[in-house]
This record gives C-alpha cells, structure tokens and sequence, in this order.
C-alpha cells in the first residue's frame, strides 16, 4: 500500500508527457527526468523489498518495476534486461547481408500501429480499421515509389522467400509449353557482384519470356526502375533494407498483365493473391524503410563506396596472397567478399570474435560444403574455404572498419605462422606439384 | 549567437534573415545535443554525422520556400530523434568493443 501511495504521488507530480509532435526544445529533458522522477518516487533508495509476490496486490504496481531477473538487486528499475546475465562487450556488426538494424525512423513509423492503432485494416466498419488501411495504403505507395512501380503491383508478403516461391509457382501453373520465366538475383549476397538487369530485361521482352528479379539485397541500395529495367516480377525483403524482419512484398507487373497463382489461399486479401491478415506495423516499418532509403540512396552509397575501399586497400596492402571473389567492375560496395590463401575461412571467423562476420550466406550456414556461388565462379576449392565476407551498411563506421581491419591482418599473419601450408609456399614450393600419398 | 558557440558557423548562409538563421542554429545544435545521447554507438555516430552533413549540404539554399521546408523536416526529425533516445535509453544493452577505446560521445 505504501508503493501504491507512492506511485499516485508520482504521477501526479509529473507533468503531462508531450505527444510525437511537441517541437518545444525543453520538454524533451523533462520527459527523461519524469522517468527518473517516477523511479525516485516509487522505491526510495535502499528500500528493503521483500522477493516479488506476482499474487499479492500491493505489489502489483511495483511489480512493473520489479523486471530485475538476472540480478537480486533491491533497487528496481524500468529498464529490460539483456538476454545475457554477465555483463560483456559487444562485438562490432560487419554482417549487414544477413540482416540489418532497424533505423530508428523506421520503428518511430512503426510503433504507433503496435501501441494505439491495432485496426485490423480489412475492418471496414470502423475508424480503427480505416487507419490501419489508410496506414497499409500508404506503405505501398512509398514501396512502388521506390522502384517506380504503381502502387496496385505491390502485393505485401511475409519476406522475399516467399515472394520468389510466388514468382517461381507461376511458372508450374503455366498451361503453355513455350512459356518461360528468367529468375535473376540483381545483386548477389554472398560476393556483391550485380547482374546486368536492364539488358536481361530488354531480352526477356523482346522474345516474350517473364523477368522475375530477387532484388532483396538491392532494393533501396542502387536505383531500380522496373519499366526502364522491364521487369515483370520483383521480390523485396524487409528486413535487408533497415526495416523490420518478417516482411516483404513483390511487385507484379499490370501492363502487360503477369499471372501468378496465389500460395496460400484464405479471405482473398491483397487481390486474392496472398491471403492472410496484412501485418499493419509490420508493412508500415517496410514503407518507412524504403522512404528513408530513397532518401539516403545516393549518400549512403558515396559513404559505403569509400569505406570498402578502405578496407580493401588496407588489408590488401598488408596481407600478400589475398583473392577478391566476384568482377569489380559490377559490384555492390558494400559486400566484399575475400579469400585469404592458406587460411581456413572458419578458424579465422572464430578468431575474429569481437567481429560479427560470415563465411558464405547465412542460409547455408550450417553446412560444411564451400560456397555453391564461390564454385560457380570457378574459385579453387581451398581459396573458397578461406573466404569471409565483410558487410558494411548505412551505419558502419570508419572506426568499425579500421579495427575490422586489424584484428584481421593480425590474426591472418598468426594463422598463417601455424600453417605448413604456408611454409612451403615461403620455401618456394608449388603445392599443385605436390603429390600427396594416400595411407 | 555569442562568443560561446562552437562548431562551424559557415553553414548557414547570411543573406537569410536574422530570426530564420537563429532558429535553423538553435534546431541544428539541439539536434546534435540530442543524438548524443542515443546508447546504441551505431545511432549515435550516423545521427550525429548525418545531421552535420546535411545541414553543410544545405548550406547554399537560397529559397526561402524551400528553407522553411527543410525547417519542418528537421524539427520532424528531432521528435524522431528524442523519442528513439528515450526507448534506446530503456532498452539499452552492452556497449561495443571499440566503446572503451575512442572518445565517449564524439
């Protein structure tokens, strides 16, 4: 009773918090000292709090503060705990093909719809579904801008696997025998290297064969238009451009007409052609993303395009025998994939553990087989294990790169001390001449 | 605008006039003022560097239409800003490896 006391004072005391639109420079400070404030108020310092009791009602409105579980600490706090109990530095993020971070306008755009407007946006009877359409809406618009489509082609999904499974199926169900579809990924995942997209395109249409595009990994990072580019089909995923995981749409072309045959069949939403319940806070974060990327496009690609230099340069100046996979002349900056001769790619992964980094894509992660895209290209298979790809992204900074590149030249001389490999090649021996004997 | 401001004050152009010029200062360091205090070492450096480049990219707009549209679009984004600090702040996790190493809050 005397924490429910405590509490009302508080509040009463504060004062009211501005909305999402308040401009006045002040009250900004005054928002952060309401929560320390309300902390302040509830629990004295040193209070001598009994172990939480989730029944008892007296604790109910401090059991909101009382989300310390991985410390018996008796001050409180407002604060989520990390996964993690022990306290340890993180390592750097260099792995934006995997996935990226969330740019905070993004989760700005998406909180409201996960807080206030939770409308279903199929609801036609009421204000809280015609916000949420009005939300849905308007995300496809600021998708289609992105790649100059029209907002009618843009069908929402849960990522770009399942739009290419869309895409794909279009072709099983074709009833012609001479129909055919082209399936490309515009930029490459795991080397970086870009397709000729707008002269596939031109060939496609010109001997009337469907163009589908997997352009999650390009999409926002370099200009796609897909009239100028005659694509027909075009995956997007969310969560590689800075938008929220579990989402994605593909663009289906109107004029001329594609037809593609629904995956999952339900209510009929979304042109009867992906049915299910459009995820609003979801599809909104997709929206922000590719604003904000049409936005930073061009400055974000002039900053990625002088940090992978500068990671190239370096470490190619101090390590000899270092191989970049995929043509130079096409590529995506910010993927770099290198092969450095005579070291395992996964020992040095490993060694590099205050860098969060990958040796081929995360999809194929778990097993042990080179890199189909390393072999397609015709890399040695012993330079193929040695390859690690470096990610950088829209907030990778110059410092993340220079340490990057340290701790790699270092461990990369260490690991190569320990190979005898790597003797024999300093002895002036060709290993390809080497014949190995068999026990 | 006294002897006590610091950071570069070629930015903002001087044919705009006198009031326009305090407010795009004020708006310009409350931005920054607030970006350093986001937790994340990722959000903290792009906001801070992204906010000085853009106000140096536009520091030769002349149109005074088109100035007060970058205004409102800066004080969006110092709400965006504020709030995304604050829920970084009780969330926060961590700090990175190289936190230890350079200056706190360049």
């Amino acid at each position: 009773m005397l924490l429910r006391t405590a509490w009302r004072r508080a509040a009463a005391a504060v004062p009211v918090a501005p909305g999402p639109n308040s401009t006045a420079p002040t009250r900004g400070l005054r928002l952060r000292g309401t929560l320390r404030a309300l902390l302040a108020a509830t629990v004295p310092a040193g209070a001598d709090l009994p172990p939480w009791r989730g029944d008892a009602p007296e604790y109910y409105t401090a059991s909101l503060f009382l989300v310390d579980h991985a410390t018996q600490s008796d001050v409180p706090s407002a604060t989520a705990t990390p996964p993690q109990a022990e306290s340890e530095l993180r390592p750097l993020y260099m792995d934006v093909q995997a996935t990226t971070p969330l740019d905070p306008r993004v989760l700005d755009a998406m909180i409201p719809y996960l807080v206030n407007y939770y409308g279903n946006p199929h609801s036609r009877t009421h204000a809280y579904g015609w916000e949420s359409e009005a939300a849905m809406e308007h995300a496809r618009q600021q998708v289609a801008s992105l790649i100059g489509a029209d907002p009618r082609e843009i069908i929402f999904t849960s990522g770009a696997t399942e739009s290419n499974n869309i895409a794909i199926k279009e072709l099983e169900s074709a009833i012609q025998p001479d129909t055919s579809l082209v399936s490309v990924m515009t930029v490459n995942n795991e080397i970086g290297v870009k397709q000729p997209i707008a002269e596939i395109g031109r060939i496609c249409s010109s001997r009337k064969v469907y163009f589908h595009t997997d352009a999650a990994q390009a999409v926002g990072k370099i200009p796609l238009d897909v009239n100028d580019m005659k694509i027909d089909l075009m995956s997007i995923s969310g969560h590689k451009i800075y938008g929220p995981k579990g989402v994605g749409a593909i663009y289906i072309r109107r004029r001329p007409r594609v037809r593609v045959e629904a995956l999952q069949s339900g209510g009929g939403q979304e042109r009867g052609m992906r049915s299910g319940t459009v995820p609003t806070p979801l599809v909104v974060g997709l929206g922000a993303a590719c604003e904000v990327a049409q936005q930073e496009m061009e400055y974000d690609h002039k900053r990625i395009s002088k940090l992978a230099e500068r990671l190239t340069q370096k470490i190619m100046k101090s390590l000899p025998d270092v191989v970049m996979n995929g043509d130079p002349e096409h590529h995506y900056p910010g993927c770099i994939n290198l092969s450095f001769a005579y070291v395992e790619g996964e020992s040095l992964l490993m060694a590099l553990k205050d860098v969060a980094l990958s040796s081929g894509s995360a999809c194929t992660s778990a097993s042990l087989e080179p890199s189909y895209v390393l072999r397609a290209i015709g890399t040695d298979e012993d330079l193929a294990h040695s390859s690690i790809r470096f990610g950088i992204g829209r907030f990778t900074t110059e410092e993340e790169v220079d340490y990057t590149v340290e701790k790699c030249i270092h461990h990369v001389k260490r690991l190569r001390e320990m190979s005898p490999l790597w003797e024999m090649v300093q002895d002036g021996i060709d290993l390809k001449s080497i014949k190995w004997t068999q026990h | 605008s006294g002897p006590s401001r610091r950071g570069p004050i070629y930015f903002f152009p001087s044919k705009m006039a006198a009031s326009s010029r305090a407010q795009v200062l004020d708006l310009y360091r409350a931005m920054l003022r607030e970006s350093k205090h986001f937790s994340a070492y990722n959000y903290r450096t792009y906001a801070v560097r992204r906010i000085r480049d853009a106000f140096r990219e536009n520091k030769n707009v002349k149109d005074p239409v088109e100035i007060q549209a970058l205004v409102n679009k800066a004080k969006r984004d110092l709400g965006i800003i504020r709030r995304q600090v604050l829920i970084g702040q009780m969330y926060s996790t961590d700090k990175l490896i190289i936190e230890n190493q350079e200056k706190p809050r360049t």
